[in-house]
């Protein structure tokens, strides 16, 4: 293919998986609104106003970032796990399958559908969070790049749980048992330096602490993490992850016989 | 630089092997070739092997040995060419039954690199051809099983493949609407796109195709054209219905003919042996007939005769 048929092609599968979840907004973006909107609600107003500040912002100001960078992880990661694994269950996979796409080109376009899904999801929980405080912006340019990055991130790892998976329950495991738990211990409603310094190391291994840290920073300025660490992380996993998809693709494990 | 020779084949297979996961060997070393042009028949019984080489022409299995080229470029060291010039049309529907039909055909044509908006204009050509614009803003899910066939045939050809391949397009479509796809596939093969057919419709390869290959246990046991195949058949059956009911079949004819019933008869006759004395045989005892038609379709006579033959070779004592 020439690159102008790569362009045109990966703009098809981009509109394809776009128009796939904002067909169904109604269970793809306001679901996460107003999960967000309750944690708002319960751990930033009610819980939040007698915690007192952290890191010397109120409460709510300090876990705003890290619960818009839970909506965009686990929505950029349902939205690649779902729409790839429908394909497969559905076989129109084939449809790629059989036509000149290079693998890379496959994966760029679902990874580009999870990234507009956890942006669409992000900036709709970003606008709901103005109802509950004021977001300051430190560094525009930290923000958009670790929200993207992320969504990359995320939306690989769900491409591949998709080519693994043999059944829907295989792409509920990882969002369950892996995802939630490590969001959570990923310092969205806390700053590491709270935890015993042995936690503190243990915490280190969670990639997703770097995430929420390096997304705080571009709002409030300060993060448990060194930013070019941060981003070292996100870019060595986001290689890693299109490594192995890549690989996969290539050998048609799980999509073909 | 293409070989002129590879250029004449739409379609070359050599050696192809297939072993699946489980130590089914589903291919034992299939070559074939297949003329630019062609209208080819590749039939078999079940768990031949004929999806599995479909299967992996198209990339949606992956082969064991052997090469393929279509139009001479290798499907493994050129793809994109390869894939570019091959239509599939697939046994199973394989398409988001939830998108609109139109925009089915605009998804693959953009996976063949075409711009959207001629993607557009290919597609009305293709649903108008097909007889489904109508139905263009439908979900894929809302048609009947006759257009959903018809919707796979459009999207293989959305974008404009010179070698079709189409895995028993016809299976589970009415006698209507299958002769209608007979028309349309005889169109599309007159005007120059080659095109290989797997179907357990018999009289549909006997009708539309001009080569024929038949593979069995992952062998292809015959491949030749179809004329050469049926002039291979030394005897057909003919099936008489009579007028008056008869006791007892004249005397001169029970060698070769038999009663059904007392209104049906049936008659065996070798190739290039005249039926007159038949009818002269018949007339002669006042046995009025008031239709005759063959009891079997030819190619499936000899279809069933080479499996039996191939089983026989095969069989271990």
């Amino acid at each position: 293919m020439t690159l102008t048929e790569q362009y045109i092609a990966f703009k098809g599968i981009v509109i394809k998986e776009v128009l796939r979840f904002a067909r169904i907004w109604v269970q793809t973006i306001v679901p996460p609104v107003i999960t967000m909107s309750l944690y708002f609600v319960i751990f930033g107003n009610l819980i939040g106003s007698q915690i007192g500040s952290m890191d010397g912002f109120r409460y709510i100001d300090y876990i705003v970032p890290g619960l818009i960078m839970m909506a965009v992880i686990t929505n950029s990661y349902a939205n690649v796990v779902s729409s790839f694994y429908g394909s497969k269950f559905h076989r129109h996979i084939e449809e790629m399958l059989v036509s000149p796409l290079p693998y890379w080109l496959i994966i760029l376009g679902f990874v580009s559908g999870g990234v507009a899904r956890g942006m669409a999801v992000g900036l709709a929980v970003s606008l709901v969070s103005l109802l509950f405080t004021h977001l300051a912006l430190h560094n525009l340019l930290v923000i958009v790049s670790t929200v993207v990055l992320t969504s990359m991130l995320f939306s690989l790892a769900g491409l591949i749980n998709a080519v693994f998976a043999k059944s829907f329950d295989d792409i509920s495991i990882v969002p369950t048992f892996v995802l939630t738990p490590l969001t959570y211990l990923g310092g969205v409603f806390y700053s590491i330096s709270m935890l015993p310094e042995f936690w503190q190391h243990v915490s280190r291994i969670n990639p997703i602490l770097y995430m929420v840290n390096a997304f705080r920073y571009g709002f409030l300025g300060v993060s448990d993490i060194d930013i070019g660490q941060s981003y070292a992380i996100i870019i060595g996993f986001i290689l890693l992850l299109y490594g192995l998809a890549l690989y996969l693709l290539k050998t048609g494990y799980g999509i073909r016989k | 630089m293409l070989k002129s020779s590879l250029m004449n084949h739409a379609l070359s297979i050599e050696n192809l092997t297939k072993t699946y996961a489980n130590g089914f060997q589903a291919l034992k070393g299939v070559s074939l070739d297949v003329g630019e042009g062609d209208f080819y028949a590749l039939l078999g019984p079940n768990g031949a092997g004929k999806s599995t080489t479909i299967g992996i022409i198209s990339s949606l299995i992956t082969k064991t040995s052997g090469r393929i080229r279509i139009f001479g470029h290798d499907i493994d060291e050129d793809f994109s060419a390869a894939k570019r010039l091959l239509g599939l049309v697939p046994q199973e529907f394989n398409f988001n039954v939830f998108e609109p039909v139109e925009e089915i055909l605009v998804n693959q044509a953009g996976y063949f690199g075409i711009e959207r908006k001629a993607a557009f204009a290919r597609a009305e050509q293709a649903l108008h051809q097909l007889g489904l614009w109508s139905k263009r803003r439908e979900q894929a899910r809302d048609l009947s099983g006759g257009m959903k066939r018809r919707l796979m045939i459009a999207r293989a050809l959305v974008h404009q493949p010179k070698l079709l391949i189409l895995d028993e397009p016809t299976a589970g479509v009415d006698i209507e609407i299958r002769r209608s796809m007979w028309t349309y596939l005889r169109e599309l093969n007159a005007s120059g796109t080659t095109i290989i057919l797997t179907t357990h419709y018999l009289e549909e390869a006997e009708s539309l195709c001009r080569h024929i290959g038949i593979i069995d246990e992952g062998e292809l046991i015959e491949n030749s054209g179809m004329k050469q195949l049926l002039s291979q058949l030394h005897m057909e059956t003919f099936v008489l219905d009579i007028r008056e009911p008869v006791q007892a079949l004249p005397p001169a004819i029970t060698d070769c003919v038999r009663m059904i019933d007392d209104t049906t008869l049936e008659a065996d006759i070798s190739r290039g042996k005249s039926i007159n004395f038949l009818f002269e045989a018949l007339s002669q005892h006042r046995i009025e007939v008031l239709s005759m038609r063959n009891k079997t379709n030819r190619l499936e006579q000899l279809f069933v005769h080479m499996l039996e033959n191939n089983a026989g070779n095969t069989a271990t004592p």
